[in-house]
């Protein structure tokens, strides 16, 4: 069984200062890398001979409009199937330079996900073999899950957002 | 005539040992959006080299409803209804797995009788599901009649659906917090009935496809793939378990109670359609021992939690009591705050591991709350698994896949 702290551990040995931020909400270990390491750490979780992260569970992105300069968060879920063992990466990326490196020559899966991804957020996953839009039309000009859209029709009055949630 | 055959042995060589001199000139086919083999609304356009598929590119997202979107407006029971459209043919699992994401988030444990009717509830969903998937690769090879058996017990699956929860399709089953009602007397009698009858035809499904020699002649290595090449595709579920990865999230990560049965995981070998239909097969074998053990153990007591502050209190109380009043009134208008938190939660649907990524921000409705579609992911797959076969290949593979068009595009 690993815990942990241990592969926590073996990260920090491994990667120093471009992972940090560690934490296990319900058990499941979270941490945050920088963009430039993020590549060669999921590289080094899949390789790793006791430790094989070798499943890609998911990869999204959250919204912090008004956390300056950590404006989007993009998140990895891996899972090592043979420790039975999953963990979650957090990478955080400015609103004014929205790239991250692809995942896809790791992971076949990481294509769709990174693209749906760039459709609801705009992150541009840098050497992504086709990053076009997966969900939505290619006219669309906007990325439709930022915060800042809204998702009743703007022009409308009638509606009071604290009547409808947020 | 020597420089037909040339060209005959050309097509055959793989891609990179130069470009490949195609037989007769490249036709594009539309694979749906409307046609019938896709049941659903999804697009496949395939690069025809005569009957033999070249290539192939999926367009998605014709039925894209935003509910990621939609989730973060909404109270957190109301998102429930929302899970249902995903996955429409299995949709009790999906109204769990997002009850229980919740009740990780709040804190809540659910008593052992809840979580007993929430696995049958479970097991006779993916027991529909798998029926549906079986019975239509059948009709899309041409056999009507093993469909046509199986179908009258999806209908008394659905009857059961609707002693529990009121609804069919779209079931909107269980709450924050347990089951809305315990089970009747009325839907222990039918799912006891249920499980010799479903036996029965079950055995009668498998005599009229497992050793059929048509059926085998269309299924048997069509689309296999690698037990690595469907773990990097992300595949899950039956998929990933017919080419030989035996993981399952009811075993390796149980939830509500899964540990207490026992039950095996079918694994197949090469990954083509002829395993998967077998693997779903058995699977039903599986889920209808894990029905039986459930409702035969039943544990005595409540079926929801005791969380007044998230679980609707009962009717009669609502009338003569202040407090069941003012609960009443908080979580129907949306007003419980949730705690500020992160979870990650995956249950064992239909189709493999659908996850729920929450984030509450400790406001009424999610902040960010994503769904991990199986469905999704393991479709991308699709034009390397029916590359260099024909068409009629093509469309046993999507139906042997399950691809439901709710589930891939949310």
């Amino acid at each position: 069984m690993l815990t942990n702290e241990e592969v926590a551990q073996t990260i920090i040995n491994q990667f120093g200062e471009a992972v940090g931020e560690f934490d296990d909400p319900f058990d499941l270990l979270t941490f945050t890398a920088s963009r430039d390491q993020i590549v060669p750490l999921v590289r080094f979780l899949n390789e790793h001979t006791t430790y094989q992260f070798s499943f890609l569970t998911d990869i999204t992105a959250i919204h912090y409009p008004d956390s300056a300069g950590r404006e989007f968060c993009v998140v990895y879920h891996l899972h090592s199937l043979v420790n039975n063992f999953r963990l979650r990466i957090k990478v955080y990326l400015a609103a004014e330079d929205i790239h991250i490196p692809t995942l896809t020559p790791l992971f076949a899966s990481a294509n769709w996900m990174e693209r749906e991804t760039f459709d609801l957020f705009g992150v541009i996953f840098d050497g992504h073999p086709d990053l076009r839009r997966i969900l939505n039309m290619e006219e669309m000009d906007y990325h439709p899950m930022r915060k800042e859209y809204p998702l009743e029709d703007a022009t409308r009055e009638d509606k009071i957002d604290a009547l409808f949630g947020r | 005539m020597v420089s037909e055959e040339l060209d005959i042995a050309k097509k055959n060589l793989p891609a990179e040992q130069g470009p490949v001199q195609y037989v007769n000139e490249l036709t594009t086919l539309n694979l749906g959006p409307t046609h019938p083999a896709t049941h659903g609304i999804f697009q496949n356009v395939l690069q025809m080299d005569g009957e033999k598929i070249v290539s192939g590119e999926q367009t998605i997202g014709y039925i894209h409803r935003a509910f990621e979107k939609i989730a973060e407006r909404r109270p957190f029971y109301q998102i429930t209804t929302l899970t249902d459209r995903m996955n429409y043919c299995s949709s009790p699992i999906n109204n769990m797995g997002w009850h229980m994401t919740v009740e990780k988030l709040l804190g809540v444990d659910v008593p052992k009788r809840a979580q007993y009717i929430r696995v049958i509830m479970m097991e006779l969903a993916r027991l529909a599901d798998h029926l549906i998937c079986n019975g239509i690769l059948g009709v899309d090879t041409g056999a009507f009649t093993g469909f046509l058996y199986i179908y009258q017990e999806r209908e008394n699956i659905y009857e059961i659906y609707e002693e529990v929860c009121g609804a069919r399709l779209t079931t909107n089953m269980g709450r924050i917090g347990g089951m809305e009602r315990d089970l009747s007397p009325t839907a222990i009698r039918k799912i006891k009935e249920l499980i010799p009858r479903f036996r029965k035809v079950l055995t009668e499904f498998e005599n009229l496809f497992n050793r059929n020699r048509i059926f085998m002649d269309r299924v048997v290595g069509v689309g296999g793939i690698t037990a690595e090449r469907a773990l990097s595709y992300g595949f899950t579920g039956p998929n990933l378990r017919a080419a030989g990865v035996d993981y399952d999230v009811r075993v390796m990560n149980p939830y509500s109670s899964y540990q207490d049965f026992e039950f095996d995981i079918p694994v197949g070998q090469s990954g083509d359609t002829y395993d998967r239909f077998m693997v779903r097969n058995e699977e039903m074998w599986q889920s209808l021992r894990i029905i039986e053990q459930a409702i035969n153990n039943l544990p005595e007591g409540p079926h929801f939690a005791d969380a007044p502050q998230y679980y609707l209190p009962p009717k009669q109380e609502v009338y003569k009591n202040m407090e069941a009043l003012i609960y009443h009134f908080k979580i129907v208008m949306g007003e419980i705050d949730a705690p500020i938190g992160e979870v990650y939660h995956a249950v064992e649907g239909g189709n493999g591991e659908l996850g729920f990524y929450l984030i509450s921000d400790g406001g009424r409705a999610p902040y960010r709350l994503h769904f991990r579609r199986p469905c999704f992911i393991y479709y991308q797959a699709y034009p390397e698994m029916c590359k260099g076969l024909t068409l009629s290949d093509a469309i046993v593979i999507m139906s042997s896949m399950n691809v439901i068009a709710g589930e891939l595009d949310a």
